[in-house]
């Protein structure tokens, strides 16, 4: 086992190189620093000089990937490539376009964005279980065939419409929590609830569904109809056979997102004035403050690939048959 | 005098249209492919779907034919001028609706404006108050007392169209059928009209009345009524969402087509190769999978922009600078969207490639691409059509979040992302405005309820082994 995660990090190094060598393309390729100077200085009346000087104070003044005027190894660490895209390997951020330690952003926006991602995650696997296993339980019933329906049609929303119109209902007109903002420490409660219910409604329709096909799918195999037939109650065989044994697919899908839940969600921070990792990023994207976004990526990617990981880990820890190797 | 103007996403949308027509013809004859369509239009829930689709294909099919007027000529002018900006089929259908824009924003069947204004009353005096509007209800003398019988007899006015629309579609139908079933046209019309047939047409039928309903509605509103309001600049919101359908599709559509290619030849060398062109692909889709994806389309768009930004003589138009924008947003979702697909077709293919007629195929000095295409292939077809059906949805939500969060569509096109977007601050007004909201949600809505639901039939169809009802 050990073998295995050795390996599969060693394979995660490539990966994450790739990940690094498209950002490098994107923001440095497609456009040359000289364009991304001229369009933070405006388009009107940029002069060289002002690029340069910009360029400079940002450090883009390298060259991209092979300084000729130094010598030896320093040729290929004073590039713009070393010093922008290496560096993040050792998570080592830098400094943002407006001058503000990445690094340090990171690690102090992140506790919101777990604040509200981790009750919602827990929450959620929670409640979407027990919904679907509410509909199988009573399958091939209305209740089942009303709950698909209502299933498909919360999928149909989009989650932008309930978090305005959550945002309507419980905090404008029956005023129970604050529209947005965020306080730290234990008063945060009261921001957090209101981002957590509506994250949790906005995905039960996708999770209740798919969870109920994987246990429908557990439910026609031979074992639980032996167990049935031997006079197994039915909750039992609900909650100490088919749960378990749909376990495998459900992990698939959920340890993954587990290492991602730092990053936060997008719109729901946005919306919320949750000053998380993904307000930072909207607000990065909005300032196009790109050394925000490159490091975000390469964050995302890293955080990613230990999920993959994660998810190989946790088969061996729900089904002992499973060996790693 | 006018000049077409074929933009990028048009002509790919007209290249797609050839495509499924294609597709249809190549399908018919193909049992395997065929028969899961058979069983596809025999349920009721997709076949309406399919007329509501339909109707959405419509109205983006009429919006894709863009063309420029000609400016009235100038004294001693010697070549044509066109106007810069670009208007559709849809555009001169929707006449009113499109015209007729008032000053800022007012309700649904409103008379008068949303906001108070300086206005000058009867003795020339200047006072504060809701000024009449200039088009919504401006036939009314005193809206007070005509506006609502108004309404009503629009209303029963567009029932009556649809009754008889509907009646002169049902006997055609009918007509039609009978001579395909060979049965008396009464026998014919009884059956379709108790449901006594293999396609549900009368589901069909109904959900076609609704649809020649609204469009009767629009008719005869449009004209003296903005039906869901007007928005901050006084456009008529109707017009928006209408014209946001095309937005919605471009890109539920296109990316997949774009995506389609890649994912499918690279899937099935992975799978057929193996070794280290095997080793390749996966490196390549495990990397891009990887990037979150909401973040590569950010930095991607981000990038984009600037280009543009530094290139604006590009484009000659405002119009062609957005649909290169949308068109370049499709791509980015396609690149961030293959993976799943390509996976898939790799895992499948590593099966089919062991089965004893690709073995004897080979065996025989086929080539490799030859095995691919004609072998291997048709077999995959009804995964990449799974795919396709059930990716739409999801990308037509993605379009609103994107719009959102400032990397979706030009600001200037129009998109239900971009009216979610500005209803957010309109939420907050005081008094709100809340018709934008609505529309954009109920157009949004239907159209993702109704992919969802024919999707939902058409997997079943062709993969019965994932039923979810059992």
């Amino acid at each position: 086992m050990i073998a295995y995660i050795v390996r599969r990090i060693l394979y995660a190094i490539p990966v994450l190189l790739g990940v690094n060598l498209i950002t490098f393309l994107l923001f440095f390729v497609v456009n040359s620093p000289d364009d991304v100077a001229r369009m933070h200085l405006g388009a009107k009346r940029v002069t060289a000089e002002s690029i340069e000087k910009w360029k400079a104070e940002h450090g883009y003044d390298l060259p991209l990937l092979y300084n000729s005027d130094k010598q030896g190894i320093s040729s290929v660490t004073q590039t713009i490539f070393f010093d922008k895209s290496v560096r993040l390997f050792v998570f080592d951020f830098g400094s943002s376009d407006a001058g503000r330690n990445i690094g340090a952003d990171i690690g102090q926006r992140m506790w919101p964005s777990l604040a509200i991602a981790l009750p919602q995650f827990l929450i959620g696997l929670l409640v979407y279980v027990s919904f679907a296993m509410l509909l199988v339980f009573f399958r091939a019933t209305y209740l089942d065939v009303s709950g698909v329906v209502l299933c498909v049609v919360l999928m149909s929303i989009s989650a932008l419409f309930y978090i305005i119109g959550g945002q309507y209902l419980f905090s404008k007109q029956m005023h129970l929590f604050p529209i947005s903002g965020y306080e730290p420490g234990i008063q945060a409660w009261r921001f957090v609830v209101l981002p957590v219910v509506i994250g949790l409604i906005s995905g039960l329709g996708a999770s209740g569904r798919i969870y109920r096909t994987f246990f429908l799918e557990e439910i026609g195999k031979d074992y639980v109809r032996t167990a049935r037939s031997k006079g197994v109650p039915e909750v039992t065989l609900l909650f100490r056979h088919v749960l378990r044994n749909a376990m495998i697919p459900i992990l698939t899908g959920v340890v993954v997102v587990i290492p991602t839940l730092f990053m936060g969600s997008l719109i729901m921070e946005s919306f919320f004035g949750i000053p998380g990792l993904g307000s930072y990023t909207i607000d990065a994207i909005h300032n196009q403050d790109f050394a925000i976004v490159r490091s975000m990526v390469f964050l995302g990617s890293a955080l990613y690939i230990l999920g993959l990981l994660l998810t190989d880990i946790s088969y061996t820890l729900v089904d002992p048959r499973i060996r790693l190797s | 005098m006018i000049k077409p103007l074929l933009l990028g996403t048009d002509a790919l949308v007209f290249l797609l249209v050839a495509l499924v027509v294609l597709f249809a013809v190549y399908a018919r004859k193909r049992e395997h492919l065929a028969a899961p369509w058979r069983d596809v239009v025999r349920s009721r829930i997709a076949v309406a779907s399919l007329v509501v689709l339909a109707a959405y294909t419509l109205v983006g099919l009429m919006d894709s034919v863009h063309f420029r007027k000609a400016l009235p000529m100038q004294a001693g002018q010697q070549e044509v001028q066109y106007g810069g900006d670009v208007l559709s089929v849809l555009d001169i259908l929707l006449g009113p609706v499109r015209t007729q824009v008032e000053t800022t924003y007012s309700a649904p069947f409103a008379t008068h404006l949303y906001a108070k204004e300086y206005m000058l009353d009867e003795q020339g005096k200047e006072v504060r108050g809701y000024p009449r509007l200039k088009y919504g209800g401006a036939q009314l003398s005193d809206p007070e007392v005509d506006k609502w019988p108004d309404i009503r007899r629009r209303v029963l006015l567009s029932v009556l169209e649809t009754l008889g629309v509907m009646l002169l579609i049902y006997v055609l139908f009918g007509a039609l059928l009978a001579r395909r079933w060979r049965k008396p046209v009464p026998v014919a019309l009884r059956d379709i009209a108790r449901g006594r047939c293999a396609v549900p047409w009368r589901t069909a039928l109904g959900t076609l009345g609704a649809v020649v309903l609204l469009i009767a509605l629009i008719a005869n509103m449009s004209a003296a009524w903005h039906m869901l309001g007007t928005d901050k600049v006084g456009q008529d919101v109707l017009y928006q969402s209408i014209k946001s359908i095309r937005t919605g599709l471009v890109i539920g559509t296109l990316t997949t087509l774009i995506m389609l290619p890649f994912a499918v030849l690279l899937g099935m060398m992975a799978g057929y190769f193996r070794g280290w062109v095997d080793d390749v692909i996966q490196y390549l889709y495990t990397t891009l999978n990887s990037i979150p994806g909401v973040l590569l389309i950010a930095a991607a768009v981000l990038m984009m922009q600037v280009y543009m930004a530094n290139h604006p003589e590009m484009f000659e138009t405002m119009a062609e600078r957005a649909d290169m924008r949308l068109l370049f947003l499709c791509m980015i979702l396609g690149i961030t969207s293959w993976t799943g697909l390509c996976r898939l077709l790799r895992g499948e293919t590593l099966k089919l490639r062991e089965l004893d007629y690709v073995q004897a195929g080979s065996a025989f000095g086929v080539s490799g691409f030859r095995i691919m295409m004609r072998h291997l292939l048709p077999n995959l077809m009804h995964l990449v059509m799974i795919t396709v059906v059930l990716d739409f949805s999801g990308l037509v939500l993605a379009e609103a979040v994107l719009s959102y969060v400032g990397v979706g569509v030009d600001p200037t096109t129009m998109s239900w992302g971009n009216m979610i977007n500005r209803a957010r601050l309109e939420m907050a007004r005081e008094p709100i405005v809340w018709w934008s909201l609505l529309s954009a949600f109920v157009f949004m809505f239907t159209l993702v309820l109704s992919a969802n639901l024919f999707s939902d039939v058409v997997r079943d169809a062709f993969d019965p082994r994932l039923r979810t009802e059992r």
